[in-house]
């Protein structure tokens, strides 16, 4: 094992912050979606997948990537709307081991839904036009869509940062989490917060397939790895907390980019071994409030 | 009828063993007439015996977990790996592969097992991909990567070496029974009993004096053994072990198997791993729904969980014991007229818990003078709100003491400290002497102190006699004992002592109803009872009359005055009728501190507490306006 070189090592560093910031938006979305309704959506990577395939979609049908993003939104948004109104809903009492059953159910309801669509080969969808080639940094190339990917999830997360912290909605959501009773009783419609709330997270989600997929294959079980790490960033950030789902996704993806600079064969063990050492250390995890489960 | 084949299944562990003896026997020529082959139902078994560990886990023991496919692997591989390239013994491959496993058990649930809820079923979902990934490469100079490991040979015995088909589905049925057997004693034992106590209601348990964490550790541990001995006959099945054994999938497939067929049966994911392979087989012999069998599945499986949570065998059994249990009309049970106090004494005297095998406990006072409970400065801080400060008092042995306090004045903070549910800021406790500060609420339950909860906390699903049992059981065996082979009913002692506080607590008419069915008064009743039967000498009583009937309240005033006897007891009440005619001393709490103590009619003259009460009640204490 040498030394890696300091492009590499840069490079490497750079590539843990696109995958980093990429789960941070994914995870952002579902624990958004826990702190508020109190439910673990198990689908939330089938709507990743959704986003991804709406977008190609869009893509093949007007040939505009723009448009391709709007696509998945909606495409997830749609799907994630009826899935609220027809299963979650009524959930929302239940215990979490019920809401995990079926929202692991609904999950492989749109997977294989999708499978029997389009196939089980992976679909190609380009990189935009104006994201193609590389920039050159420094001394450094790097892939100019990966950069704009950076930006863009940045600017979304930022976005929802400013929905959730600085406007009446939020301040409701908020709320919400502390104790949707209390906030019911208070005359406002918690339910209809509810939905709106799992639509955002839905939609993030897609929005995260559907920028991801010019850099994967697009198949219909590309949600499942992508669920299981963002449940570790949570399990890192703490469950619920905003900060904690962009913090950890940003330590997530430097450890598996930074570690398979020395050996891709651990990559993914390492993401794991860390979170047990947060288990055994901080069980609450890093911006998780003590006892609150 | 019904309920005589249900009863007798529960007294006589072996009769259903024996039944499953003689239907395994019976496959190799009964299954080939409806059209399944050997490989097939050697499958279906595999599934079911992995899905005995799911069940006592999840079934049995609440803990949902999406990670199994980890010990299925570990037991697989080793075992795969020691027949081939050590040419190790297939018996001892398969137990060394279980041990392995259970290994694997003992250090992912140490992990896991530090949260609970959602968290560990996202955190054994994780562990299963970790495992997956060591698979795949850090360990595949053993595990064969992506490749898996071939050439598992079949197994030889006496000599003969058995062939595929139907002998080798002997073979596996044989580890099924022993398998099934193990598992179903494990859920009949008071091991089991108290599993089902902490998937109901798990602080509760912890309350009853058992050491919640230590069980589900070893439901966990077991699980993955038997997960150990299914991933090892896998690749002596197919001669092969399979990488994606590891996969989440085969996780996933697990859990919908178990909640298909219905948790908490046992033979639940057999049926579930029938109704996911018939499916599969069956509907891709037809090529229009040939592609969407899982489709199918999932819907079936959401449906199932929307409507039918029991699953297929637990909704078939929910109706059995309702058919079983329906009394047919006209033939009602007499209403049991209360006994008068005079004939539950004469009662006590014959078969009671003085009587009965299980003492109370004993207090180990060194002299007279050692109060039964006494706290010396205590203080609790959240942040920087004070919900307690400074508040000392002792308790004689065999007083009852009230307290009071108007809303907000720290009552129920102050009972939760001494029972040992939160940890004082500053200040110590003593109950008999000896110091209890930060033991905590399974240790204070062990030394002989319980309380009773203002909101009940009852094991739901379990019936009233079940629900006495988990606090005997904790008196008894201690915070944990691995009886898992023992029978339930062959514990000494248990059912004296559960007779004899449903005698005290009036519910001897209603023992088998399931808490469900109970009425509101009975269920506050059933709350003192789970605090009773745990034999404790200091009782705490978190607000026992709340929301009572005027009748209900008579009652359990009585109630309370005849289970005195013999005992300390604290009791925090609003009703101020019921505490000036109960206690013999009053401490009154006001903002978190101590503000009078004394008898009832010192309390009653003192000037700060009428102020504290009329004053208070002037300016915010609504709760008599709007109860």
């Amino acid at each position: 094992m040498s030394m890696p070189s300091l492009p590499l090592f840069l490079s490497q560093l750079f590539n843990g912050l696109a995958l980093g910031l990429l789960l941070s938006l994914i995870s952002a979305g579902l624990t958004i979606i826990y702190g508020t309704l109190g439910v673990l959506n198990l689908a939330h990577g089938a709507l990743f997948m959704v986003g991804a395939y709406a977008g190609f979609i869009t893509l093949q049908q007007t040939g505009s990537f723009v448009l391709a993003m709007v696509g998945a939104m909606v495409g997830s948004l749609i799907i994630g709307l009826i899935m609220e109104r027809i299963v979650v809903r009524h959930f929302y009492q239940r215990p979490d081991e019920d809401q995990i059953l079926v929202t692991f159910g609904i999950g492989i309801i749109i997977t294989e839904a999708v499978r029997l669509a389009f196939g089980g080969v992976s679909q190609r969808v380009p990189t935009p036009e104006w994201g193609s080639g590389v920039t050159k940094m420094g001394f450094l190339f790097y892939p100019t869509y990966r950069i704009q990917v950076m930006v863009i999830v940045a600017v979304v997360l930022l976005l929802l940062y400013l929905v959730l912290y600085r406007t009446r909605i939020g301040m409701i959501v908020r709320a919400g989490i502390e104790d949707s009773l209390m906030v019911n009783m208070l005359g406002i419609n918690v339910y209809r917060v509810f939905l709106l709330v799992f639509g955002i997270g839905s939609m993030t989600a897609g929005f995260a397939g559907v920028i991801n997929a010019p850099i994967v294959a697009v198949v219909p079980d590309m949600g499942e790895a992508i669920l299981v790490q963002s449940f570790v960033v949570i399990v890192l950030g703490g469950v619920g907390s905003f900060p904690g789902a962009v913090v950890g996704g940003i330590i997530a993806g430097e450890i598996v980019s930074l570690t398979s600079m020395f050996s891709p064969a651990y990559s993914q063990v390492m993401l794991f071994a860390v979170m047990a050492l947060i288990l055994a250390t901080r069980p609450q995890g890093l911006f998780g409030v003590e006892g609150r489960e | 009828m019904i309920l005589q084949v249900l009863t007798t299944m529960e007294r006589k562990p072996w009769v259903t063993e024996l039944g499953t003896l003689v239907v395994l026997l019976l496959c190799p020529l009964a299954l080939p007439v409806i059209g399944l082959n050997a490989d097939i139902a050697s499958r279906i078994l595999i599934w079911g015996l992995f899905g005995l560990g799911f069940d006592i886990l999840f079934g049995y023991t609440g803990l949902l977990s999406f990670g199994q496919a980890a010990f299925f692997g570990v037991g697989g591989f080793a075992s795969a790996y020691l027949m081939i390239n050590m040419n190790v013994d297939i018996f001892v491959a398969l137990g060394v592969g279980t041990v392995l496993a259970m290994l694997a058990g003992v250090v992912v649930g140490y992990f896991t097992l530090r949260r609970s809820g959602i968290y560990f079923a996202m955190i054994t979902l994780a562990f299963g991909e970790m495992f997956y990934f060591l698979e795949l490469s850090p360990l595949s100079d053993f595990t064969g990567g992506e490749n898996g490991i071939t050439g598992v040979p079949l197994p030889v015995l006496f000599g003969h070496k058995l062939e595929g088909g139907w002998e080798l589905f002997l073979f596996i049925a044989a580890f099924f029974l022993v398998s099934y057997v193990i598992a179903h004693r494990i859920v009949l034992s008071p091991f089991g009993r108290v599993l089902t106590a902490l998937r109901d209601n798990s602080p509760r348990a912890l309350a009853s004096g058992h050491a919640v964490r230590n069980y589900k550790w070893a439901a966990f541990v077991i699980a993955a053994g038997f997960g150990g001995i299914a991933g090892g006959l896998l690749g002596v099945l197919q001669s092969y072990m399979p990488p994606d054994a590891v996969a989440f999938h085969t996780s996933g497939q697990l859990v919908m198997q178990g909640v298909i067929g219905g948790a908490g049966t046992l033979f639940g994911p057999l049926l579930g791993a029938i109704v996911w392979l018939g499916l599969q087989d069956n509907l891709q012999t037809i090529p229009a729904l040939g592609p969407a069998w899982k489709l199918i599945l999932g819907v079936v499986f959401v449906v199932l969980i929307m409507a039918f949570r029991r699953g297929l065998l637990g909704e078939l059994r929910q109706y059995l014991h309702k058919r079983a249990h329906m009394v047919p009309e006209g033939e009602e049970p007499a209403e049991e007229p209360p006994r008068t106090m005079e004939e539950k004494r004469e009662r006590r005297i014959a078969g009671t818990p003085e009587a009965s095998s299980v003492p109370w406990i004993v207090p180990h006072a060194k002299s007279k003078d050692v109060p039964a409970l006494e706290c010396r400065h205590l203080t609790k801080r959240y942040g920087g709100i004070v919900a307690n400060r400074d508040v000392s008092m002792a308790i004689q042995e065999g007083e009852l003491r009230g307290i009071i306090g108007p809303n907000g004045a720290g009552k129920s903070t102050f009972f939760k400290m001494l029972a040992g549910e939160i940890e004082p800021s500053e200040g110590q406790i003593f109950l008999h002497g000896a110091d209890i500060t930060n033991l905590g609420v399974t240790a204070v339950a062990q030394l002989g102190m319980s309380k009773s909860y203002q909101i009940n906390q009852l094991f739901s699903k379990l019936t009233v006699r079940e629900n006495l049992a988990i606090p005997v059981l904790a008196r008894i065996r201690g915070q944990f004992r691995p009886d898992m082979l023992k029978a339930l009913h062959k514990i000494h002692g248990l059912e004296a002592q559960i007779e004899a506080t449903l005698d005290l607590v009036d519910l001897g008419p209603r023992a088998n109803v399931p808490v469900t069915d109970l009425a509101y008064g009975e269920k506050r009743r059933l709350e003192i009872g789970l605090a009773l039967a745990n034999s404790p000498n200091v009782l705490l009583l978190d607000e026992p009359l709340a929301g009572m009937s005027p009748a209900e309240r008579a009652s359990t005033v009585k109630l309370l005055q005849e289970i005195r006897e013999g005992r300390t007891l604290v009791v925090v009440e609003h009703d101020m009728d019921a505490v000036f005619e109960l206690a013999e001393y009053i401490t009154v709490l006001q903002e978190g501190q101590l503000l009078a103590e004394g008898t009832p009619d010192q309390i009653r003259e003192d000037s700060r507490v009428q102020e504290a009460y009329l004053g208070g009640m002037d300016e915010n204490e609504t709760e008599t306006g709007t109860a």
